[in-house]
């Protein structure tokens, strides 16, 4: 079985992306994606050093939904910091100092604070234990470096480590 | 009544990717720079895509859902690059405005 799927998950994202592709749910194109689905992760096989583990998927749904919605509000909340006056923003650098561990966990950790309000990810240290992250607007540096541990960061925990 | 709900998201659509632009314009340094184009276009292209799929739909009589597909690359793509740039930035030593905390 693993043989044939090394990577499930990314044979299930390969056939969905497929049909969306072509914008069609009919049988000549299922048999199409399912010999890409296949094909795919066993020749790509050496890219992947990790298999990808979900520990805990009710929290990953939490987690996405969490993460829809901020990115909503952050949208919102942003476009109101661009139209404000620029002497009111006080911007700001943080380090985060990271608890989880596993490599995928910091990248989609590090995308989120990108996708979500007034922040960006600029550096990771070497060692994966750091993250620099660049703030628009923040008038208490320990209180969104909290925020973000705590919103983002443990509900990823329990998903990969 | 399709064709309102359509524009409404256009609308909406527009203001965001104008308010992403602007902040290229109006913000004083580079990482603040960066905010604009990385959040609110999410938004901005986002409703765009949800306008297009609506009106295509309604019109080509079949649901069409690949706009998801454009969504799903975005939200890959955008924190990357910003990432690649930001650190680009931080290792030429770019420049932030002095009432930056925490300065790098």
């Amino acid at each position: 079985m693993s043989r044939i799927f090394p990577h499930p998950l990314l044979s299930l994202f390969l056939i969905l992306v497929w049909l969306l592709l072509n914008n069609t749910t009919s049988f000549g194109h299922i048999v199409l994606g399912s010999i890409i689905a296949i094909l795919v992760p066993v020749l790509t096989r050496e890219f992947w050093l990790e298999n990808i583990k979900i520990k805990n998927t009710k929290v990953l749904f939490k987690f996405i939904g969490v993460f829809i919605w901020d990115v909503l509000v952050a949208n919102v909340v942003v476009a109101k910091l661009i139209l404000s006056k620029n002497s009111s923003l006080m911007p700001a650098f943080m380090v985060i100092d990271l608890d989880i561990k596993n490599s995928l966990g910091v990248s989609i950790l590090a995308n989120t604070i990108s996708l979500t309000p007034g922040t960006v990810s600029c550096d990771l240290s070497l060692d994966r234990k750091q993250l620099l992250v660049h703030a628009l607007h923040a008038p208490d540096v320990q209180e969104s470096i909290d925020e973000i541990k705590k919103r983002y960061e443990l509900p990823l925990m329990e998903v990969f480590d | 009544m399709l064709e309102i709900l359509v524009s409404i998201f256009i609308v909406i659509g527009g203001i965001f990717t104008f308010i992403g632009s602007l902040a290229l314009v109006k913000m004083p340094d580079f990482y603040m720079r960066l905010h604009g184009p990385t959040k609110a276009t999410t938004l901005g292209v986002g409703s765009i895509l949800i306008a297009s799929a609506i009106y295509f739909s309604i019109k080509d009589s079949g649901i069409t859902i690949h706009e998801i597909l454009i969504t799903i690359f975005l939200f890959i793509t955008a924190p990357v690059s910003a990432h690649l740039l930001s650190k680009a930035a931080l290792h030429i030593k770019t420049k932030e405005i002095e009432r930056t905390k925490n300065r790098h």
